[in-house]
């Protein structure tokens, strides 16, 4: 019965696979997140969880073929996104241009006449 | 709306989302408590809000903080919301919040049984297969009880992703819900060979998970395992198998032998070294398991040990790990194997990490011989000194200890060399092992007589530099050492170079720092040195020199007087009178000497440490009776002992014969150690008799224990020549035996003593224990295996409920009715028909023996266990009949009863009328069993009529017991009905047989027609494909892209004989009537000739009972919907009703879907809803003869079709 996942950053070689080649979980999220990093864990607690999820139920091993777990991830996200649908796009919008580095963005955008003026969205973060 | 909806994206914006609280946590390190605490604010603002996108985000980042550790229990209503929504991605994050937070103390957690219940049966795979999720990891009791048929029947699910999920959740199910596990256990097992490979090591994991808690029940699948393990490729299937049978050979040794091979074969070819691990613990396990005497035993061993020096000798600190660990598996019954690679085991110690030096360390213990001791503890003391971190080295040193001394010395052929050793080892600082070195010091000089010499001079130097031990804090524990030095210089003064020097070195005033313990040790052995010095002196004539040392003695003595220790003060001021008295006679020229030395005359034997107990009481004596009048408590100690040897003396005398025979003398060698036992001087026991050979040539007085003659010397009133002779002989008859071989030795008092069966080769003679036996169950089982007996387990192990018996067949009041169903279906292949046919079946037996001779000659609790197994697959016949079972009477049976054919003809006997017995107990059984399902069958084509093709998802309350829901279908009187069944026929051709049952589902107007498809034919069914025509109102759902006309493919293959279940969702427009619907079921049959296109037509009747959903409703929710006044009402009457009122109403409750409100009487309300929200009520009463139902209900039509149905199922009545 597996009670908790440890990952390890151990330069890029977490203990625990070695061990366990045929537990995929490492490399299943590499392949969901495209290169994983801490970072990714840490900003999407959610979707790690429903990885692991695929990989382990209640403790126990549910799948160790990689091929299928991502198929059912990718499954999923597909219908989260059909879901969303049009009343998701403003939140995905923000969400977009919240991740984008604030500070970085010009306040006054000016192209020609036109002189823009960018709302302040740090108070978001 | 749409405005609306909008509006509530756009108040989104402003909300914080998941990446949002993160991010700002890290942004706020310094007060971070604060920021949380002002997000949690924000999230109970959020949670108030309607909006359910608003609500799961709130949810989602309460689940953060949940994995921060704040406690988030008080939105547990919130997540249960969130977990209700529609939308899957809402769905998802409300149960990822419940998985994490919810618990069994979780109150709200009851409210979610009807929403789990409803995702379950969601028509989205995603939902379903979320809210199994979800639910493995807060499964309640009660949980597991309302939903085990609701997973049961999703383990058949057409699509694997659900099947694995809910294979996987019916071990949860189990843990919470034990009753569950023998109606689930057929579908479970079948699952063994679902073709999905996820659905199959599911299954495997799940039973694998069981039967590690209770091999011995699944010892029955243990060919089926075999089967699996030799054909599977997945690495974590395997392993699991192979854990698996490493717990099940202890109870099937035969199993061992067929084990090795493909083992070994799997050994050589994987790479993983997971599975090479787990293959090598198992080998290991077999062959601990086989009694020695298989030839090829040293080849597995050997590959084993060389596998394992791979694992050592790589890179990977966990790969060498478990390497030492196995390998000292291997060690405690092939330590020859794993000597050959002491190098390596010495390699590990200057591993830098310590768990794999302990490891090693380990090892080491078991490899030591004479030859190697020395240079193993040489290389051990090398470590000593370049350890860092003083657990390690203690680790260390209580290991080169253990080494040293194991089985009594066994190894140490020099004892100078250890003594050595030991004083080596008081050089250690900060260690806590003084005592320990202190009592090996002691033990070898007590024990090794030739050795006291060497000690005495080692102890001297210690003493003479006990300013090095003892300067080093106060609070280590190595000037423990210092008391067995002190004692050993005392004791065996005599031995002493220069006496004075010591005795000076003993009254330093740096003593005085010790602990008390050791002062007083030191105080007493000042007086046995100064006694012995004073007898050199005074035979030496040196009198002046003999009043200077009592002068040195009562100059220094007044040290300890002071002492705060109690013991060192009293022992201080007795001596110091003592010496002045002394220094009284001396001046006046009295030799004193003899007297001072007379106070520690004699000498201190040693005694096995459990010599009393291993004494028999001779007979005739009660130790608990008086021997004596009841004394008074005042009596000191040891004078029982001599009383009670003075009894057996001269119980002895009576008795006496002419010649004094073996026997005889053992016993009173026993009586004297008894004796010895309770003489508080003996200390310890003695060293291996060979040792002292050789250490103590020439010494009159040999093996200490055995022969003592002190103390029977002492007692009075006994004739001391007979004494003598005896003692003479016996001792004699000692030498002789010691010198023999052990074995002999063994076998020679074996004689004597007829209860020593169990002793230890490596057993000193103290030690010989009444009839050990060795314990296979603690020691010799692998890793997981518990053992099988009841009062090994904690009673509170979850697992223990999970300790059922799986071969015995279901009684009725366990199954479930969908299940028994099920059953039902399956006992129909063919290998069924002749189960009612006495002769055929009592016939089988015998064709077999006929065949398998061999197999008669297994004894016969086997036997009953095979035949069990053979019995459970016959029962249940749900595997394919060929494949499964070739490896059982061929393949396993035979293999494993090679080694039986020794075994005497007369055994046969024995067994065949137990078989016949068996036989007879197993058709009684079948014909218990056979009726009702007969009885099923034929009601259930009785059935045949619109009303009964539903299927309840309220099973439980059909013919069950009590069970969990509140409002209670009036289960309380007894007389059960027959079990019912919601399943009825569809169509059968020669082919194939299909019955089927409708099961509405809350969402989106849909119901599930669930199809059991039975292969009546002797070939195999493939590419099954449904195809129905959809009306206007009810259409199939098919997968997407494909066209109206196209069918649906059955997700499975049939093999001859088996049957099993494939969903089918429909969407229905208007429930109102009932419909028909036309289809046709097409396959390939094929078998040895070839294969043919087949069709079966067929017509699905949804009644408007399947639209109906059992729904439990209060009474006073009830009343109000009565009062609301927008019912219609339409009313039914059935005469000639015998059934009693219960069983009407269960049979209401489970044909058409209702839930009893409240029963008064003959009286009762019901309710239930349609899948599109109608709501049914109604009133039952029950005359003489007659019932009449009134309903109401919010659609006429409805009403007025369900009564129709209702009544015909009543006619039935």
């Amino acid at each position: 019965m597996i009670q908790a996942i440890l990952v390890f950053n151990n330069h890029g070689k977490p203990r625990l696979v070695r061990f366990y080649q045929h537990f995929v979980f490492v490399e299943t999220l590499d392949k969901c997140f495209e290169n994983v990093c801490e970072l990714d864990l840490i900003f999407h607690m959610d979707k790690v969880h429903y990885i692991l999820q695929e990989v382990v139920m209640g403790g126990m091993v549910l799948e160790t073929n990689m091929n299928e777990i991502v198929a059912q991830i990718e499954a999923q996200n597909r219908l989260e996104k059909s879901e969303g649908g049009l009343s998701a796009a403003p939140a995905r919008a923000v969400s977009a241009v919240k991740n984008i580095n604030l500070p970085e963005i010009p306040r006054n955008i000016n192209i020609g006449d036109l002189n823009i003026k960018v709302p302040n969205l740090s108070q978001f973060v | 709306m749409a405005l609306k909806m909008v509006k509530g994206s756009i108040d989104r914006m402003f909300d914080k989302n998941l990446q949002d609280l993160v991010r700002g946590i890290r942004n706020h390190k310094e007060d971070e408590a604060k920021y949380i605490s002002q997000c949690i604010d924000e999230i109970k603002q959020e949670l108030k809000q309607d909006n359910i996108a608003v609500k799961a985000n709130a949810v989602c980042k309460l689940t953060y903080l949940q994995m921060l550790g704040y406690d988030i229990s008080w939105a547990a209503f919130n997540i249960i919301e969130v977990m209700s929504a529609s939308k899957f991605t809402f769905k998802r994050i409300g149960y990822l919040a419940a998985s994490q937070s919810f618990h069994e103390g979780t109150d709200v957690i009851m409210l979610t049984t009807n929403q789990i219940r409803k995702d379950l049966s969601s028509p989205s795979q995603y939902d379903t297969g979320v809210a199994l999720t979800g639910l493995s990891c807060f499964v309640t009791p009660d949980l597991a009880r309302d939903l085990a048929n609701d997973i049961m029947t999703l383990m058949s699910h057409t699509k694997p992703y659900i099947r694995k999920k809910a294979v996987l959740i019916m071990y949860k199910v189990f843990l919470k819900y034990p009753e569950s596990l023998r109606p689930a256990f057929p579908r479970l097992k079948e699952k063994l060979e679902d073709p999905d490979p996820g659905v199959q090591s599911a299954a495997v994991n799940v039973i694998c998970e069981l039967a590690r808690r209770n091999p011995k029940n699944y010892l029955s699948l243990a060919p089926l395992f075999f089967k699996l393990m030799t054909s599977s490729t997945n690495n974590w299937v395997l392993i699991k198998i192979i854990k698996l049978f490493g717990a099940l050979t202890p109870l099937e040794p035969r199993l061992g032998k067929k084990l090795i091979e493909p083992l070994t074969n799997l050994i050589h070819s994987t790479s993983a070294m997971s599975l090479l691990y787990e293959c090598v613990n198992t080998v290991i396990a077999v062959l601990i398991s086989l009694s020695s005497g298989m030839p090829n035993h040293s080849a597995s061993i050997q590959l084993c040990v060389q596998k394992l020096r791979i694992l050592i000798e790589d890179s990977d600190q966990n790969l060498k790990y478990l390497g030492l660990l196995a390998m000292s598996k291997i060690l405690k019954t092939h330590p020859k194997s794993v000597q050959s690679h002491k190098d390596l085991i010495l390699q590990c110690l200057d591993d830098k990490d310590e768990s794999i030096r302990l490891r090693a360390l380990d090892l080491l213990y078991g490899m030591v011989s004479k030859k190697n001791l020395m240079e193993i503890v040489k290389k051990l003391m090398t470590h000593v000194d370049k350890a860092e971190g003083t657990t390690y080295r203690d680790e260390l040193l209580t290991k080169i200890i253990d080494i040293c001394s194991q089985s009594n010395y066994q190894h140490i052929t020099n004892f100078e060399w250890y003594i050595s050793i030991l004083v080596e080892l008081t050089r250690l600082e900060g260690t806590r092992h003084g005592h320990l070195i202190a009592a090996q010091m002691l033990d070898v000089a007590i024990r090794v007589k030739a050795i006291r010499k060497f000690a005495v001079s080692q102890m001297s130097t210690l003493l003479d530099n006990a300013h090095l031990v003892a300067s080093s804090t106060q609070r280590n524990g190595i000037c423990e050492v210092l008391y067995a030095a002190t004692w050993i210089c005392g004791e065996f003064s005599e031995h002493l170079q220069e006496p004075q020097h010591t005795l000076e070195a003993m009254l330093r005033p740096k003593v005085t720092t010790l602990p008390g313990h050791i002062q007083a040790v030191y105080v007493q052995n000042v007086v046995k040195l100064y006694a012995s010095i004073l007898q050199q002196k005074e035979q030496a004539a040196e009198t002046e020199a003999a009043q200077a040392v009592t002068q040195l003695m009562i100059d220094r003595l007044p040290q300890f007087v002071q002492s705060a220790d109690l013991e060192v003060q009293e022992r201080a001021s007795c001596i110091l009178q003592l010496v002045k008295h002394v220094q009284k006679l001396q001046a006046k020229a009295v030799p004193v000497a003899e007297e001072v030395s007379a106070l520690f005359a004699g000498e201190l034997n040693p005694v096995a440490p459990k010599a009393q107990k291993k004494v028999p009481v001779p007979e005739g004596l009660d130790l608990d009776a008086w021997i004596n009048e009841p004394l008074s408590d005042s009596e000191s100690e040891d004078e029982k002992p001599k009383a009670m040897f003075h009894e057996e003396e001269q119980r002895q005398a009576k008795h006496r014969l002419p010649e004094v025979d073996e026997e005889e003398l053992a016993r009173r060698r026993e009586a004297r150690k008894q004796e010895q036992a309770n003489n508080p001087f003996y200390i310890k026991s003695s060293p291996s008799p060979q040792k002292r050979y050789q250490d103590s040539p020439g010494v009159e007085h040999i093996p200490v224990v055995q022969i003592d003659l002190s103390v029977p010397l002492k007692v009075p009133g006994l004739p001391l020549s007979d004494q003598y002779v005896r003692l003479e002989e016996e001792r004699r008859h000692r030498q002789r035996l010691e010198k023999d071989k052990r074995r002999k030795k063994r076998r020679d008092k074996e004689k004597k003593g007829k209860r020593r069966h169990g002793s230890l080769p490596t057993e000193s003679d103290e030690d010989i224990a009444p009839a050990q036996q060795v314990d296979i169950v603690t020691e010799e089982m692998p890793e997981n295996a518990l053992p099988s007996d009841e009062d090994d387990k904690d009673p509170n192990d979850p697992y223990r409920a999970l300790d059922i018996d799986l071969d015995k067949p279901l009684a009725d009041s366990e199954k479930l009715p969908v299940q028994k169903h099920r059953n039902a279906e399956n006992s129909k292949s063919p290998e069924k028909e002749d189960v009612p046919v006495v002769e055929k079946k009592s016939k089988k037996p015998k064709k077999k023996e006929k065949k398998h001779k061999e197999k008669e000659r297994e004894k016969e609790k086997k036997k009953e266990k095979e035949r069990k197994g053979e019995d459970l697959d016959f029962w249940l016949s749900t595997t394919p009949p060929p494949a499964p079972r070739a490896p059982h009477p061929g393949s396993l049976q035979d293999t494993l009863s090679v080694n039986t054919h020794t075994d005497t003809a007369p055994k046969d006997e024995v067994v065949e009328p137990r078989r016949e017995a068996q036989d007879e107990e197993d058709e009684d059984q079948d014909q218990e069993k056979k009726p009702s399902k007969h009885k099923k069958k034929h009601k259930k084509e009785k059935e045949e009529r619109p009303k009964d093709k539903k299927r309840s998802r309220k099973k439980l309350l059909g013919s069950e017991e009590a069970p969990g829901e509140p409002v209670q279908n009036g289960a309380l009187e007894e007389g059960p009905l027959p079990p019912m069944s919601s399943y009825s026929l569809l169509a059968e051709n020669s082919y194939i047989k299909m019955t089927y049952g409708i099961q509405g589902s809350l969402q989106d107007s849909q119901v599930t027609v669930s199809i059991i498809l039975e292969n009546l034919s002797g070939s195999v069914l493939k590419s099954m494909e449904l195809s129905v025509l959809d009306s206007l109102n009810t259409r199939m759902a098919r997968p997407e892209g494909s066209s109206v006309h196209d069918g649906v493919p059955v997700p499975f293959q049939l093999p001859p004989g088996v049957s099993n279940e494939a969903q089918f969702v429909f969407t229905v427009q208007s429930i109102v009537m009932a419909q028909k619907l036309k289809g046709t079921l097409s396959f390939i049959a094929k078998d040895d000739e070839g294969a043919t296109h087949e069709k079966l037509d067929f017509k699905l009747h949804f009644s408007c009972s399947s639209y109906l959903t059992t729904t439990p409703c209060y009474s006073d929710a009830f009343a109000k919907l009565l009062e609301s006044g927008d019912l219609s009402m339409s009313s039914i009457r059935v005469d000639g009703i015998s059934m009693s009122f219960q069983n009407l109403l269960t049979k209401i409750c489970f044909h058409h879907h209702f839930s009893v409100v409240e029963r008064v009487d003959s009286c009762a309300s019901m309710y239930s809803r349609s899948i599109q929200g109608h709501h049914i009520c109604l009133l039952v009463k029950k005359g003489e003869n007659s019932v009449s139902v009134d309903g109401k209900c919010s659609d006429a039509t409805l009403l007025s079709n369900v009564l129709e149905e209702m009544k015909a199922t009543l006619a039935t009545c």
